[in-house]
């Protein structure tokens, strides 16, 4: 894993070879703008083929980065050429909550909350 | 001109029992004000937590106190981040956000003052938000979420995903401005 965002409580991190991006930590910027550079690199990490979004290690998201994680499952329905997986943990209480509002928006990603 | 949506609790304003912050107008940068919102969600938070019983030999007890936790650190940070994002900087009212504890339920109340526009843009959104099917509006504000700011996402969150209930107060002031009051009513 190498980290290629950090802020002051949270970072975004990349694995090449199993294609796993992972958000840690504490995310509630202000609004997408402020969301933009991970918004570019999920949006930009993988071309095509299979790809992980591990949201285990991140402890709150805000209802911007809500959007963030909304837009960016949106864009990867529409291209169609991503195999989505999404990662998620049962002992953080927004994942339990609000994950799974993914799967409405894209019915053929596979998520596993653990 | 007062309107009323949704099942307003009068009542609340007048409970002294709870614990109220207050945040008057500031010079501070945005970026500063901004943090702070998350820091007073966690405390309100943490705050609640110790209210709710916990066994240490009994892990549904801890994490059920985890959820509830969970639950009012995002939604004061929701209800904090809203106020600053249309509230209007040169109203000098400050905003206050109220937290108390009933038997079986955690009731948050918000107030902050913003210009008749804005003000009368979140009502026509909160008119809606009352009027609608409110999974089929959070999902279609999903679908949206690309378009940027402004769109009550935060709301809808805590209507769909922690099944709180919400009730707000519109009051047109004599200076021009608007006091809007939000209520939140969490079931535990």
């Amino acid at each position: 894993m190498q980290t290629v965002i950090e802020g002051e409580n949270y970072s975004v991190e990349w694995d090449p070879t199993t294609r796993t991006a992972a958000l840690k930590g504490i995310l509630r910027l202000n609004g997408l703008v402020e969301y933009a550079p991970i918004a570019q690199f999920l949006s930009h990490a993988v071309p095509a083929g299979s790809m992980t979004l591990d949201l285990q290690g991140l402890e709150f998201l805000n209802s911007s980065g809500i959007a963030m994680l909304s837009k960016f499952t949106i864009e990867i329905r529409n291209r169609k050429t991503v195999d989505l997986l999404v990662l998620g943990s049962k002992a953080v209480g927004w994942q339990g909550k609000s994950l799974v509002n993914l799967c409405k928006l894209m019915p053929t990603l596979r998520m596993e909350i653990v | 001109m007062v309107e009323i949506i949704g099942d307003f609790s009068e009542e609340m304003g007048g409970i002294s029992d709870g614990l109220t912050l207050t945040f008057s107008a500031s010079s501070l940068p945005l970026k500063h004000r901004w943090r702070n919102n998350g820091l007073s969600a966690d405390f309100l938070a943490d705050y609640v937590a110790t209210f709710i019983p916990k066994d240490e030999d009994d892990p549904g007890s801890l994490s059920r106190q985890q959820e509830i936790r969970g639950a009012v650190a995002y939604i004061a940070n929701e209800l904090l981040e809203n106020a600053m994002k249309y509230g209007e900087e040169a109203l000098a009212a400050p905003t206050t956000i109220k937290l108390v504890l009933a038997a079986d339920a955690i009731l948050f109340s918000e107030i902050n003052c913003t210009g008749a526009g804005r003000g009368a843009t979140f009502r026509g959104f909160v008119r809606e938000l009352a009027a609608s099917n409110p999974a089929e509006m959070y999902l279609r504000q999903l679908e949206r979420s690309g378009e940027g700011g402004g769109s009550g996402l935060g709301l809808l969150t805590m209507v769909n995903d922690y099944g709180a209930a919400l009730a707000w107060k519109f009051q047109d002031l004599q200076d021009g401005t608007m006091r809007i009051t939000t209520q939140v009513r969490l079931e535990i």
